[in-house]
């Protein structure tokens, strides 16, 4: 679908992009993480023409990026808004026609979003009339009414209340189903680990990670369990040397929960067979690292690396 | 090129729909006219009201020669002065004057006039010409020359200037001309700013509500830009279009019923020997009217209306561009406004004297300066190979700031929350 090749972007006095390659495929809802500053929307408004870039290439569906993949793509920007005096039906027609829709079909897709949303009684109301859940309905509408193959969208869901998020993830979800690729850029990693597929973690202009969700985290783990069990109230069970090494330990409710790491070449079996000999087990947990984990520890490793 | 007509089109009629652009529309014409109408009709109100002037005569020259004349009714009093004075501020009507003519008044040629209120210029004008006249007679009399021989002794040359051009000898009238090519200078003046600073607000809304990168994502900055130029360009046409219009309607329906009342009013403003002058005078504004190319003048009027509009917005569109609201847009407000300040002062000063010489010249040559000098010339004939010259060089310079403009504001539409130097718009410009 997308084929983003040794993008390099320069600005007076930084780099904004460090030459930044990955794939994103077909039907696929692709997360584009970093922290702020990273490049995402430098990287985001030279796919969606704003701006050229000074090195590389796009391939969109097997061509290079060109004018005529303009009305191919939906565009949510981070900083975003409508015109306030402007009748939102009029302003939804504008805004569609300026996508390359015809008049006439541009009015009967607006109807039909208009409908599904319900937002029929708006038509001739404007923007500033509407209160700021509406507005957010009607932005995410004219982002998608031109039925775009690739959506992008750029930290959606910020200044959403939480019903509107819902409905439009739900919303989201459906378009990807019908075919729609959808790239997800945000600096907020939590919201994106449920609903994408593969990411690309920027930081400083560059990649540092790019992959499936489930194996980057599979990459991530690091024998790392929460156990928790009853016993041994007087006697504090001592972590069994080259077997594991505690990491924390807690008392709750007559309980004790050990985080612990496990150490090569035992398994967490092996642990079991230590502890069960002396004490209650009641839960065991492998500590899986979280996107928002790995997303700082690979940020923080670079920055002690520039350090150094 | 579809997109840019949308653009156009959206920037066209959103203003054009506003209640404020049909408010300007119908009301600056009603606004002209009622101010000419009210210049009438206060004048004539004027005209109605009596005047007395009380004349204490202490040299005994003018007596009963003093002629009641329009409003003005002459009444000889004896005095005592303070008794007079006393009778003019109980009157306590302003249109009661007190006039003492000294004894010495021939040596000293000075008279007192008192009243209540502020002495009316126009009366006083009046009592001193026909005093001049009066006095002027008695003198010549003395020195023994006949008055009545004098009066028809009175050459009254005009000078019928012409100018000769290619196609032959035309009048000129260089009252008129002046006057026909100031008013167009003043208008572009005014509405360079007035289209310019509708551009300027137009990016910084945008801007503002952030509908900006939803917009450009679907088409090229420069397309915005321009779409919204042409627009706006266009409204100040529709605008003009309609004043010309409405006017031109206007000031045919009241000049046809104010008409029948005009000439009778100028016959009662004026003294009665300087009515042949008067008289003269209407004949050479019609004359002069006549002799204006109207076609010509407004036709170049609009070439040079747009062609500074498209020189100037491009550039108020870069400002917008650059701010993050309108207080920001002084900084850069200065270098936009010092050329058409500084023309529009060389214009009244320098230019409508010597709508030939270099400066003028030069000042109607620089795309930056021309829409102004050269619509000050142009009333005054023009050669062709400047004319030419200067819309060429106009074109050259539009195509110039819009190319800087264009550059300047596809960066900074983009850019929020910065304070902008011109060391960073220098930067912007190269890449």
């Amino acid at each position: 679908m997308l084929l983003i090749k040794n993008i390099v972007k320069e600005y007076a006095n930084h780099k904004a992009l460090d030459n930044v390659s990955f794939t994103v495929e077909k039907g696929s809802i692709f997360g584009l993480l970093g922290p702020n500053g990273a490049g995402k929307t430098s990287l985001i408004r030279i796919i969606n023409q704003i701006t050229a870039p000074d090195g590389g290439e796009i391939i969109f569906n097997g061509q290079t990026l060109n004018p005529d993949h303009i009305s191919k793509i939906g565009y949510l920007p981070e900083e975003r808004g409508l015109y306030k005096k402007m009748r939102i039906g009029e302003q939804m027609l504008y805004l569609a026609q300026l996508k390359g829709l015809s008049k006439p079909e541009a009015i009967k897709r607006i109807k039909h979003w208009f409908e599904k949303m319900d937002m029929q009684a708006w038509w001739e109301k404007k923007v500033e009339d509407l209160s700021k859940g509406m507005q957010q309905k009607v932005q995410f509408v004219a982002t998608v009414v031109h039925q775009p193959e690739l959506l992008i969208l750029d930290e959606p869901f910020t200044g959403f209340d939480p019903i509107n998020t819902e409905l439009i993830k739900k919303e989201i979800l459906n378009l990807n189903k019908s075919g729609t690729t959808i790239i997800f850029s945000t600096h907020r990693m939590e919201s994106v680990e449920e609903l994408c597929d593969h990411i690309v973690l920027l930081n400083k202009a560059k990649k540092i990670i790019d992959g499936k969700v489930a194996e980057i985290k599979n990459t991530y783990r690091n024998n790392t369990f929460t156990i928790s069990y009853i016993g041994s109230q007087n006697r504090e069970i001592l972590p069994s040397e080259n077997l594991y090494t505690l990491i924390k330990r807690r008392h709750l409710d007559g309980q004790t929960i050990d985080t612990l790491q496990v150490l090569e070449p035992y398994s967490i079996n092996d642990v079991l067979s230590y502890l069960i000999p002396q004490v209650q087990i009641t839960a065991l947990r492998e500590v899986i690292p979280s996107i928002n984990d790995i997303f700082i520890q690979q940020v923080n490793n670079m920055n002690t690396l520039r350090h150094e | 090129m579809n997109k840019v007509i949308l653009i156009i089109k959206r920037e066209y009629f959103s203003r054009v729909k506003k209640k404020s652009f049909l408010l300007m529309t119908f009301l600056v014409p009603v606004l002209f006219l009622g101010m000419w109408a009210g210049v009438i009709f206060l004048s004539i109100q004027d005209a109605d009201t009596l005047t007395t002037v009380n004349v204490l005569d202490e040299s005994g020259l003018f007596g009963t020669s003093l002629e009641n004349s329009g409003s003005i009714h002459y009444n000889m009093v004896a005095g005592p002065v303070e008794q007079e004075k006393g009778n003019i501020s109980q009157a306590n009507n302003e249109n009661s004057y007190l006039l003492i003519i000294p004894e010495d008044v021939r040596e000293h040629q000075k008279v007192e006039l008192f009243s209540s209120g502020n002495a009316n210029l126009f009366t006083q004008e009046q009592i001193s010409s026909q005093m001049n006249t009066i006095l002027r007679e008695f003198q010549l009399r003395e020195a023994g020359i006949d008055v009545n021989l004098l009066a028809k002794i009175d050459p009254h040359i005009r000078i019928n200037s012409m100018e000769i051009t290619e196609v032959g000898e035309r009048e000129n009238h260089a009252g008129a001309t002046m006057g026909v090519g100031m008013f167009a200078s003043i208008i572009i003046y005014i509405t360079l700013f007035i289209y310019g600073a509708q551009v300027m607000r137009g990016v910084i809304e945008e801007k503002n509500s952030r509908i900006v990168e939803i917009v450009i994502s679907s088409v090229k900055p420069f397309q915005l830009m321009i779409g919204k130029i042409i627009g706006i360009g266009l409204v100040g046409l529709t605008q003009f279009l309609l004043w010309i219009l409405l006017s031109g309607a206007l000031f045919t329906a009241g000049g046809t019923f104010l008409g029948d009342q005009m000439p009778a009013q100028l016959e009662n403003m004026a003294p009665p020997e300087s009515a042949a002058m008067q008289n003269d005078m209407l004949q050479d504004v019609q004359q002069a009217m006549a002799s204006i190319d109207f076609p010509y003048i407004i036709g170049t009027f609009l070439f040079y209306f747009l062609g500074g509009y498209l020189v100037y917005s491009a550039l108020f569109a870069a400002v917008g561009s650059a701010v993050d609201n309108e207080t920001e847009t002084q900084q850069f407000m200065l270098p936009i406004t010092m050329p058409l300040l500084f023309t529009y002062l060389m214009a009244f000063s320098v230019l409508i004297k010597d709508p030939n010489g270099t400066m003028a010249f030069w000042l109607s040559m620089i795309p930056f300066t021309s829409p102004i000098a050269m619509m000050v010339r142009i009333p005054f004939g023009v050669p062709a190979w400047e004319l030419g010259l200067s819309m060429a060089l106009l074109i050259a310079g539009f195509l110039l700031t819009t190319w800087i403009a264009a550059r300047i504001y596809r960066i900074g539409i983009l850019m929020y929350g910065k304070k902008v130097s011109y060391k960073e718009l220098m930067k912007w410009l190269r890449y």
